[in-house]
């Protein structure tokens, strides 16, 4: 019979169940009797660890003046179920609130797959971010509002509506940013931008754990074992920055209506002075519960002023790249004090022309320095790329390139904040690819005064202000002078030398100086000290961008600055005025009766960039 | 059928209907016990859930009553109208259904919903039942098998398009029935071995043991390939030479790899593997080719696929699947830490059981599952209430429970005279079988995460209704064969 051809297999099937199942017995006798590490993860479920934020450390400027420190906030909460009797348009008008937010609220609080950690047990964030006049009403009213209660925390308070670039922001963390690191859980805020984020781990402190005794519904009882095993929060560490407040200030108010940057640097330390990037907005924006928005509004705005254009702007350096040139000249022999080059309104070589201004000629290093004349330095550049001891004009090139990198430019000098970018030095193998290897030094000519592929951050070229005053050495600029309890990084106290003598560096800062007496920065000049300087007008697409680099004292420097206003015209139009009165603020502490109108003069002037998008 | 009414109640198999009653009062309690927002009181009111599976379950009896009024002739007779009525139903839903959680599965009554897709198992399993029986299919033969096999393949492709991939991959149980039928063994060995070199290949791919520098998954496989291979040498030849030789080199070099890259030197051993599997695919081929015995050839051609299978996979998975893809994979494996998803689900659910210990926290003691830590609570991951309110002693009765139903199926269908009825049901018990394999796996965390209910026991009317029709439907055959 067919039907009995197969009986057998009935036993396969039952074999199958039964090992099926007692597979699984065998599963659960490990998971519920041998294995106890389940039962603890349960216990532990029952136990409900408070996170105690602690605060996040203080900010404070080189003169101590508290910049940045922290100030209460408080969240509405609400635990459903234990709202009872609700009088929602009471409560609507003691948080001034509509009754469609509440609503909203309410219903986002209670959806499962926007709110996934919802429960109605347990408070549930209702309205964030508080401040104590918008609280006060309700929390003396909260008695009239079953399960609703009031959480503080601490944001970010300013002292100062200045720096907002450099001292950066606090958010809420990303998925990702919890995923990397153990320490966040959702909602907790962490360092966004400036120095927020690039001291992120000095700055947070270490959470505290109350232990707490919750029953099975998740309400807490009160506190575990009398808080035997509470850990108290550790404050964040406090930093001092290099900041003078104050001159930021200045900068601040003096690049008002412009796009560009101020930089400063304390040439001895590497410490930034002040770091202006305009157009700016208030830090106290990016705070509390309008964040948001407001950040959607900067961030679309057409200026761009979340971009910080110190360091994240690259700009053709213009004329006072001329200083880096003649340090490099000087040290490959291609030029001495006494070696003079014509200049006939520029530099004629064929049908290029490269067109200077009036002034003498033949003329030196000092004076061309000190009227900025581009004849000199073409020639110059263009000996010195078509020089035979290099082989080639490759060789030649990576010659000069390693100059550059050596004074700080191309790469990202290393500053303490997040997002510094390179800039551009262009080497052999980029015009190689570019002219397909025929080029020469009058290919690329423009690099000699600061255009063509050149490209460099305001705080480089502030840093070559800072190593000229330096006489031939910088260390990295950074904002942070001093961490409490902690010591900044080693790169930010090291002297870096540029392979270039000290001999020569005086060449250059004697024609800087020149350029202050009869040259093309006079305006810089002042009484009381001897100031060096340096112009630039940058060429660019629009008008030209108004540049100054300068440091005073001569001797014993103090302050080192780069000032850049975007399409500003001539470098005495914006930049040495303004670099003049930020290094008299710094230097005496404060400004004439003369300087300030003249600083009102300058914050009130503005420049019409239209409505492009920048 | 008046007169046969009396032959109901003396000839119905009362043992089955009493594991099912238990089981289902199981299921209810525990149905309580996950439910957080209730206090004892309000258990029989109707606005809970326990209160609303109370009345289903009354529904059922009154179902399953009436089922045992409908005769094995009638059903026997109309077994294809309501199988095409059923996939017709299919059809429809998938155009009317309204978009839930990405499932178009569920038809609205006026706030009365139903999921036909839980109705389709027994129409499929009636269908199947007739038109192997009425042809008298000889299931050893392609063409039959083929033929049998489109009758399961149309409802589980239709429920697939409704996006219910979980239920859809129920009616893979029907293969077991067809087995039995006499479907070849070795399909369900391949399908077997497919469905475990995936999920082993792919779940351990990136484990390796402590200092060893080797796939856990690739070695697991690969070691099932070899013994596997030496089995059915073994079965298949009648040269105990040739079984010895595969044991030596498969088993042996093996184990004797592994314990030279444990204790001595730790190397790849999967490449060693690989080539001892070689070497026993060239002996089978040769000796093949000498003796000229087709079976050689196939175990060869098993070894050969398995590898090539298990190494596609891993290049399909890493090479041609989208990253997102990977993660759903991930995530349906239980595989991705994902905190909100399926791994969430499943760490909480093992947690929830774990903390039962040997006798359980007690009824409507549970925290675990009370606190909401484990999701869909009272559907799909039920067996976590159990497990935490009534620990191992709990669960273990009520796996045994369903070992008895299963086993007193599997009793009750060798017993039917009619090939029909035999079918139907080793249909009823393959399909429970199906259901608790992967639900309670699924919860321990063995099996893949598929959302699907456990018979007579999760929440939900549908589910309950659509087992209930399964089950007497094969009660009433099996009352009319005692009777007569």
């Amino acid at each position: 019979m067919k039907s009995f051809r197969y009986k057998n297999r009935k036993f396969t099937i039952m074999i199958i169940f039964a090992i099926v199942i007692i597979v699984y017995i065998c599963r659960l006798f490990s998971i519920q009797v041998t294995d106890t590490t389940y039962r603890e993860s349960a216990k532990s479920n029952a136990l409900y660890n408070r996170t105690i934020h602690p605060l996040r450390g203080i900010i404070y400027d080189r003169n101590n003046n508290m910049v940045v420190g922290n100030q209460p906030y408080y969240d509405v909460t609400v635990t459903i179920r234990e709202v009872k009797n609700l009088d929602t348009l009471l409560l609507c008008s003691y948080l001034d609130i509509t009754k469609d937010y509440f609503d909203e609220r309410m219903s986002y609080i209670k959806d499962r797959n926007r709110n996934p950690g919802y429960s109605s047990y347990t408070s549930q964030v209702f309205m964030p971010q508080l401040s104590v006049e918008e609280i006060s009403d309700f929390r003396e009213n909260l008695y009239r509002f079953n399960g609703f209660a009031i959480e503080n925390r601490s944001q970010r308070q300013y002292h100062y509506d200045v720096a907002a670039h450099l001292l950066g922001d606090l958010g809420e963390v990303s998925k990702s940013e919890m995923d990397n690191d153990d320490f966040y859980n959702r909602g907790d805020y962490i360092g966004k931008q400036g120095v927020e984020k690039f001291y992120e781990e000095q700055l947070r402190g270490e959470k505290g754990v109350q232990v707490m005794l919750k029953d099975a519904y998740g309400r807490i009882q009160g506190s575990y074992m009398d808080g035997q095993y509470d850990i108290p929060p550790q404050a964040g560490k406090n930093l001092v920055l290099g900041i003078d407040i104050k001159l930021q200030e200045l900068g601040e108010r003096l690049m008002q209506g412009k796009i560009g940057s101020i930089v400063a640097i304390e040439p001895a330390t590497g410490e930034i002075l002040c770091m202006v990037s305009a157009p700016t907005f208030s830090p106290t924006s990016l705070v509390g519960r309008h964040r948001s928005e407001n950040y959607n509004e900067l961030y679309n705005h057409n200026q761009k002023p979340l971009l910080n254009r110190t360091i994240m702007g690259t700009y053709p350096p213009g004329s006072t790249f001329k200083t880096a040139q003649a340090l490099t000249l000087l040290e490959e022999g291609i030029v001495d004090n006494r070696t003079t080059f014509p200049c006939s309104n520029g530099f004629v070589y064929g049908r290029l022309k490269v067109g200077c201004h009036e002034h003498s000629s033949p003329i030196s290093l000092a004076p061309a320095i000190a009227t900025s004349c581009n004849s000199y330095f073409c020639w110059g550049y263009f000996r010195m790329i078509g020089d035979e001891k290099y082989g080639s004009v490759q060789q030649a090139m990576t010659v000069w390139k390693d100059y550059m990198v050596d004074m700080g430019f191309g790469y990202a000098l290393g500053v303490d904040l997040p997002g510094e970018k390179r800039g551009m030095i262009p080497n052999a193998q980029y015009y190689d690819k570019l002219y397909n290897r025929s080029w020469n030094g009058l290919t690329i000519i423009s690099n000699s005064i600061g255009q063509g592929e050149v490209t460099l951050t305001p705080l480089q070229i502030a840093n070559l202000g800072a190593t000229i005053a330096n006489r031939g050495y910088y260390i990295t600029p950074h904002v942070v002078k001093q961490i409490e309890g902690d010591e900044i990084d080693s790169i930010y106290t090291s002297r870096h030398y540029v392979n270039v003598s000290r001999q020569n560096y005086e060449l250059v800062v004697e024609g800087m100086r020149q350029s202050v007496i009869d040259g093309t920065c006079t305006a810089a000049a002042s009484e009381l000290y001897e100031v060096c300087g340096k112009t630039g007008t940058a060429q660019n697409n629009g008008k030209d961008h108004s540049v100054f680099m300068g440091f005073a004292p001569r001797e014993n420097p103090q302050i080192a600055i780069a000032v850049y206003v975007e399409n500003g015209g001539f470098g005495a139009t914006y930049g040495v005025p303004i670099g003049a009165l930020m290094m008299e603020q710094y230097i005496t502490g404060g400004l004439s009766e003369a300087s300030e109108k003249r600083a009102e003069y300058y914050a009130d002037r503005s420049i019409d960039y239209g409505n492009k998008a920048r | 059928m008046v007169t046969k009414r009396v032959n109901i109640l003396s000839n119905i198999d009362w043992l089955t209907v009493a594991l099912y009653i238990i089981v289902m009062i199981c299921g209810w309690l525990s149905i309580c016990g996950a439910a957080s927002d209730v206090d004892a009181t309000q258990l029989l009111s109707m606005s809970t859930r326990p209160g609303k599976q109370l009345l289903w379950m009354v529904c059922a009896l009154g179902l399953a009553s009436f089922i045992m009024l409908i005769t094995k002739d009638f059903v026997e007779k109309y077994s294809y109208l309501i199988y095409a009525l059923s996939i017709l139903l299919l059809i429809v839903t998938i155009f009317i259904a309204e978009d839930t959680k990405g499932s178009r599965s569920w038809i609205d009554f006026g706030g009365f919903k139903i999921q036909p897709a839980e109705f389709t198992k027994f129409t499929t399993a009636l269908a199947l039942a007739r038109f192997v029986d009425t042809n008298k299919l000889d299931l050893s033969k392609w063409s039959s098998l083929l033929k049998s096999a489109v009758l399961i393949m149309v409802p589980l492709l239709l429920i697939i398009c409704q996006k219910e991939t979980g239920t859809a991959i129920v009616f893979l149980a029907f293969f077991l029935v067809l087995y039995r039928e006499g479907m070849t063994g070795n399909l369900l060995l391949i399908g077997f071995c497919m469905v475990l070199f995936f999920i082993l290949g792919i779940k351990y791919s990136d484990v390796t043991f402590a200092n060893q520098v080797f796939s856990v998954g690739v070695w697991l496989v690969l070691s099932m390939v070899q013994i596997i291979t030496t089995i059915l040498v073994w079965m298949y030849s009648k040269e105990r030479r040739i079984t010895a030789i595969t044991f030596y080199i498969n088993i042996c070099g093996m184990v004797l790899g592994m314990s030279v890259s444990m204790l001595i030197y730790p190397f790849d051993v999967t490449i060693l593997q690989i080539i001892l599997i070689s070497v026993v695919i060239l002996l089978l081929i040769f000796r093949g080719l000498m003796d000229m015995a087709r079976q050689y050839f196939f175990i060869a051609l098993f070894a050969i696929c398995s590898v090539g299978y298990l190494y596609s996979v891993d290049y399909v998975f890493e090479k041609v699947l989208e990253p997102h893809q990977q993660v759903r994979i991930n995530v349906i494996l239980g595989l991705e830490d994902d905190p909100y998803g399926a791994g969430y689900n499943v760490n909480q659910s093992k947690i929830a059981i774990g903390s039962g210990g040997f006798s359980g926290k007690g009824f409507m003691k549970g925290t675990q599952t009370k606190l909401k830590y484990v999701p869909e609570q009272d559907t799909d991951f039920i067996f976590c209430t159990v497990g935490e309110e009534q620990g191992f002693l709990g669960s273990a009765f009520v796996l045994i429970l369903y070992l008895g139903l299963l086993l007193r199926l599997v009793h009750l269908a060798e017993l039917q005279t009619s090939q029909y009825c035999r079918i139907y049901g080793y249909s009823v018990a393959c399909i429970l079988f199906f259901h608790v394999f992967v639900n309670i796996g699924m919860v321990l965390g063995i099996t893949p995460v598929i959302g699907i209910p456990l018979p007579f026991f999760s929440y939900g009317g549908s589910s309950l209704w659509g087992f209930t029709i399964l089950l007497f439907l094969f009660l009433r055959m099996d009352s009319e064969r005692t009777a007569r």
